[in-house]
């Protein structure tokens, strides 16, 4: 088949177009991946299959499981979306796999052939399974190779669907259509191990400038230099200098929160990186006491905790915010009829912000509920954070930098 | 004439697709393939066990190239998988030996990626968990890996690479990785298998096991995975082992059908053997 002669050349602009999709979608790619891509197009990679252009699409463009998901949906938006452009509907029929040679056509046929959504698809598949009886290749109805049917495999249909061929059982679309790596998108719930990822970020403010340690490698090297005169090379150490404190709320309206928070506790504690690591419970509000167990027991003073942490330590609250104003407002409005205070809870929250000169609170509820008034109280002390990755990772942002500048 | 014209035509280079003994996927061989096309390195991400390290051996295996392999430390440092200036054998020749120390090319190590980079023939280089070392340290490799050259400080000596061999990079995702690295890599996550995928890679280790067994097994582990309390998810590895320990054991599916044996293959920390206890026989009502 002879292609015809344009002016622009094929394919670019369409492409160009997915990736400006993909970008608006949210995914950072960059032109220098883009031109990855195009460099793959160029020496027929992706050779007129969609199946290609999806494993190709995604491995050039996109460098993060994060946003394979978006990925997907891009790709299903694109390419089985309701309005497509008319030259995509011509690209892909040229892109798709032909072992038969393709079939001339016409754009009035173009036209006519159908567009359809995955569920009619499938229905319209199993009924004219039915109907059908033997082989068949060509032509536009039957399941078979080469033709223009929705159905079969080397057949020309922009949302066709596969039947057998090349060992390989699902086309892309369909396989882009299941949303596979919905679990890994980032505003998604934690497991341990992304917050470990999320917490091991902090690790490199806690480089020492001062050079206290023997670098032997260097001093052997500079030795050798010098003719076998001993030169001793000093290197920074590299231990972790940060501390950590971790006040989690629990109980009541934490519940349902139990398990996020726990998977939190036990990444930093298992985060052997931090030079200390204090871990305590409140219930609600951060009163006069604070507890080491999280059924509040085994109590210590707050102020108490002031003076023995130093202000450096950087503090992460864990908790919803959510209570009743008076709690966090006014004199013994503790929720917990024992606990007296004197002071209402925000001078309590003060005084830690005053204290340590790195804080964030870390929320478990959706930001779209943070419109609650305490909620909104407490994120004018602290610089509240929501409790996903993409939350956690902008917190310990926060927590790195320079101390003057978060005050 | 035209991009319409390139498209369609068929790639004529080396292709993987897997091997007896490793099971890609579509899309990984496709990572794969567009890697050694473009010439660029292959970051490969994934859960523990998943396979990454051996996708680089699988790919040498069956493009018959040699594989030159760089497992990273905590204390890796960039250069070393260059090449490395021995300067303690240089000072000990200079004492003793009796060879020509202003000769110093003698005492310069190539490391992995240096070798590959010096190959006349086009070999596979496996960089292991890169996100072992340093944070900085992928960024000091950008332009090594870009260029494919480098050059020996000590002698002043560039090499560039005759024919660019294939970088395969894996990371257990401790780190996030610099961007600016990232953009120069093509990227495949290797997601933890479907169980139907799992059936056949279990097959390949343990190629007598009975289908029923496989079957129960299978739940089982997939069932434990699905427990949102676990610390830490068994991997395919431990899946294989734990298979092993019944085959060995003599265990049957009815054993199975009672309890967990051999827990301790599949779980590796106490609570998360505590918490599966705590359920009990939970996965029947699955």
């Amino acid at each position: 088949m002879d292609a015809p002669e344009t002016a622009e050349p094929l394919g670019e602009p369409l492409f160009l177009e997915f990736f400006y999709l993909l970008r608006r979608s949210g995914i950072p790619v960059t032109t220098r991946e883009w031109l990855t891509f195009v460099e793959a197009l160029d020496k027929g990679l992706v050779a007129a299959s969609l199946d290609r252009f999806y494993a190709i699409g995604r491995a050039t463009m996109v460098k993060n499981e994060r946003y394979y998901d978006l990925f997907d949906q891009c790709f299903t938006h694109f390419f089985l979306g309701a309005d497509p452009p008319h030259a995509l509907v011509k690209a892909v029929d040229e892109w798709l796999e032909n072992p038969l040679p393709m079939p001339e056509l016409t754009p009035e046929e173009l036209a006519a052939m159908e567009k359809l959504d995955l569920d009619e698809l499938k229905r319209r598949f199993e009924e004219t399974l039915r109907e059908q009886d033997e082989r068949h290749d060509g032509g536009s109805k039957w399941v078979g190779t080469g033709g223009r049917s929705p159905f079969g495999h080397s057949g020309v249909n922009p949302s066709g669907m596969r039947v057998g061929g090349e060992g390989r059982s699902r086309s892309a679309v369909q396989v882009a259509a299941q949303r596979r790596f919905r679990d890994y998108r980032a505003d998604l719930v934690l497991d341990t191990r992304q917050i470990g990822v999320a917490l091991r970020k902090l690790r490199k403010l806690g480089r020492n400038e001062l050079r206290t340690e023997l670098d032997l490698d260097d001093t052997i090297d500079a030795t050798a230099k010098n003719c076998g005169d001993l030169e001793i090379v000093m290197r920074p150490p590299r231990d972790n200098e940060l501390k950590l404190l971790l006040l989690m709320d629990v109980g009541g309206s934490m519940d349902p929160f139990a398990l996020l928070v726990s998977r939190l506790f036990s990444a930093a504690h298992a985060a052997s990186h931090f030079r200390e690591f204090h871990a305590m419970y409140f219930h609600n509000c951060v009163y006069e006491q604070l507890y080491k167990s999280a059924r509040l027991m085994d109590g210590m003073g707050t102020v108490e905790l002031t003076r023995w942490l130093a202000p450096d330590t950087r503090l992460v609250i864990v908790g919803d915010a959510h209570m009743a104003p008076y709690e966090l407002t006014a004199r013994n409005g503790a929720i917990d009829y024992f606990q007296n205070n004197d002071e209402p809870g925000f001078v309590w929250l003060e005084r830690l912000k005053k204290h340590f000169t790195h804080s964030v609170w870390l929320n478990p509820l959706s930001k779209r509920t943070w419109g609650h008034p305490t909620i909104n109280l407490v994120s004018q002390i602290f610089p509240m954070f929501e409790l996903t990755l993409e939350g956690l990772e902008e917190a310990v942002k926060r927590l790195s930098i320079a101390p003057h500048a978060s005050a | 004439m035209l991009a319409l014209q390139r498209l369609r035509e068929p790639p004529v280079i080396e292709s993987f697709s897997g091997t007896e003994s490793y099971i890609a996927s579509q899309e990984l061989s496709e990572a794969v393939n567009v890697a050694l096309a473009l010439e660029r390195p292959l970051l490969i991400k994934g859960e523990p066990g998943t396979g990454k390290t051996l996708l680089a051996r699988a790919v040498a295996e069956q493009l018959k190239r040699p594989l030159y392999t760089w497992h990273v430390k905590s204390t890796s440092r960039a250069v070393d998988g260059l090449y490395v200036y021995d300067a303690v054998q240089r000072l000990q020749d200079s004492r003793f030996g009796d060879k020509d120390i202003h000769d110093i090319r003698q005492y310069i190590r190539f490391g992995a990626l240096g070798r590959a980079f010096l190959s006349e023939s086009p070999v596979v280089t496996l960089l292991d968990e890169i996100d072992k070392a340093d944070l900085e340290f992928p960024n000091d490799l950008l332009h090594e890996l870009d260029a494919m050259s480098f050059t020996v400080v000590e002698t002043g000596d560039v090499h560039t690479a005759k024919v660019r061999p294939l970088v395969v990079i894996t990371s257990n995702n401790e780190k996030e990785l610099p961007d600016a690295f990232l953009r120069r890599c093509i990227f495949h996550f290797i997601a933890f298998p479907e169980p139907a995928l799992m059936a056949r890679i279990v097959r390949v280790h343990h190629p007598h096991v009975r289908q029923t067994l496989l079957d129960e097994a299978l739940a089982r582990f997939y069932w434990l995975r699905s427990l949102p309390e676990l610390r830490k998810k068994p991997s395919t590895s431990e899946l294989i082992d734990w298979l092993g320990a019944m085959l060995r054991g003599g265990l049957t599916e009815e054993a199975l059908a009672q309890r967990i044996p051999y827990l301790g293959t599949l779980l590796k920390k106490e609570q998360d053997v505590e918490s599966v206890a705590r359920r009990g026989r939970g996965w029947t009502k699955h």
